[in-house]
């Protein structure tokens, strides 16, 4: 077939229904999860246009997108679409399949901001909101943003300087070894 | 009542106020908070982001601990509470995930969650016909001439198979509470629209928007401030009013349910708002 720039495939929508359980093959288009996505507005393509990309075997354009990262997880789309189709659960799995194929995000300040939350959960168990900040503006290198509110923050006494570490943070660190073991 | 609490990383830090004031709320009307021993962050917003075998590990070892000590959790965190009943509804269902990760964890703790305890937000706690009644008695300064919207936000009410909310969409919990205390409820559409906490740092011209548009909407609906149930909202729609030409407060609920049963240190909880409710509550002093 020459000139189709697509050719269906079924293999990439059997993946993500796989590791996301959720129904793909229902989605019918109806376009009500892009009608209540209050995220909408920023996403390329909208997550209605993503679930066809999917059908359609489109992995890298899915895996690149915007949208994947954009997803705030606030379940709305799953709440109303008539075929229990969890968007968010959707979103999930790619954005984790995109990050275990080195695709660069396709918002990498949001993936910047999990992986800096998430490397002061692994060394204190705990989250360490200005570790958090911290990394964040490192790998951003945004040293400007929200400063005159953070000062603000530590004026009211409501962001800690000092992490809060848990005594057994080593089963922590075992959690993330094991979770690491079972994405490979 | 005895209950496990469960503060997750922000009642200790961003939100001491929810903190102080669920503290106070809760003596008041007889439950009696234990944290939780040695509690680990249950990785919300970033674990189910990114991976999935944190996002169910993180919070079942809060909650094999928590079996441990028998009681019930209460988790004030919107978050919290929805990591924390997805995890426990996965191991419910016998999901083969689930299942593995609690094998995982006997392995590295050295016991595994058998699912005989509840997580529970406070305003299911205070939801009950019993409690809305000992609130009511509890009210010593009714919030006469305050009017309010509620808002519940997006992990509170949502999925409905993990959540213990009545509706996903429409809920009415905060609603009957802040009526027992003497509030006008406003009506609204906004109740549960995300306000985009999870991108606050990374796209925060994105959540401005949001945000602007939550507070527009509950000005139009004739509120003066907004009550949330959530601590990454209420930081949220606290710092990120940029775009508004008129802000609004937003109070925790448990900060008026404070302010209506006389709470005397309740200034010192206020005082830590960025949007500062003060000429809000001066109205209402005034009213009555």
């Amino acid at each position: 077939m020459t000139g189709a720039g697509i050719t269906p495939s079924r293999k990439f929508i059997e993946e993500v229904e796989t590791r996301s359980a959720q129904p793909v093959s229902l989605c019918y288009q109806c376009k009500k999860c892009a009608g209540g996505c209050p995220m909408s507005f920023a996403m390329k393509p909208y997550n209605c246009d993503l679930l066809k990309l999917i059908k359609l075997g489109e992995k890298e354009a899915v895996l690149r997108s915007n949208t994947i990262w954009l997803c705030v997880g606030c379940k709305t789309c799953g709440a109303r679409c008539p075929n229990g189709i969890d968007i968010s659960k959707i979103n999930d799995t790619l954005r984790e399949m995109a990050l275990a194929c080195g695709i660069k995000a396709g918002e990498p300040r949001t993936a910047a901001f999990h992986a800096s939350f998430l490397a002061t959960v692994k060394t204190f168990g705990r989250s360490y909101e200005a570790g958090t900040i911290g990394l964040f503006k490192l790998k951003t290198a945004s040293y400007a943003q929200d400063l005159g509110l953070g000062l603000k923050f530590l004026a009211k006494n409501k962001l800690k300087l000092l992490p809060d570490s848990i005594k057994r943070a080593g089963e922590i660190k075992r959690i993330f070894r094991k979770a690491k073991e079972a994405g490979q | 009542m005895k209950a496990t609490y469960y503060p997750g990383c922000s009642l200790h830090s961003t939100a001491a106020e929810y903190h102080d004031s669920i503290s106070f709320v809760c003596k008041t009307l007889g439950v009696e908070l234990v944290e939780l021993d040695d509690w680990n962050c249950c990785g919300a917003s970033c674990a189910h982001a990114t991976n999935h075998y944190l996002a169910t590990a993180l919070p079942l070892r809060n909650l094999i601990i928590a079996e441990q000590a028998g009681n019930d959790v209460i988790a004030p965190c919107a978050a919290c509470y929805n990591m924390l009943r997805a995890a426990d509804r996965a191991v419910r269902a016998q999901d083969c995930q689930a299942a593995k990760i609690n094998d995982d964890l006997e392995e590295i703790i050295g016991a595994r969650y058998g699912a005989t305890i509840e997580t529970r937000h406070p305003l299911e706690v205070f939801g009950s016909r019993e409690m809305l009644q000992r609130i009511g008695a509890a009210t010593l300064r009714p919030l006469k001439g305050l009017r309010v919207v509620t808002y519940y936000g997006c992990l509170l009410t949502r999925p409905k198979d993990v959540v213990a909310f009545d509706n996903p969409e429409h809920p009415v919990k905060m609603d009957k509470l802040l009526t027992a205390l003497g509030a006008e409820v406003k009506r609204w559409s906004y109740k549960t629209e995300c306000c985009g906490g999870a991108l606050a740092l990374s796209r925060t011209d994105a959540v401005a928007a949001l945000v602007a548009k939550l507070v527009t909407e509950a000005g139009r609906a004739g509120a003066q401030a907004i009550v949330s149930a959530c601590p990454l909202c209420q930081v949220n729609l606290d710092t990120r009013q940029t775009q508004v030409v008129h802000p609004m407060p937003i109070f925790y609920f448990t900060e008026l349910m404070g302010l209506a049963f006389g709470a005397v240190g309740a200034d010192r909880w206020l005082r830590k708002h960025i949007i500062d409710p003060a000429p809000v509550l001066a109205a209402l002093a005034k009213g009555e």
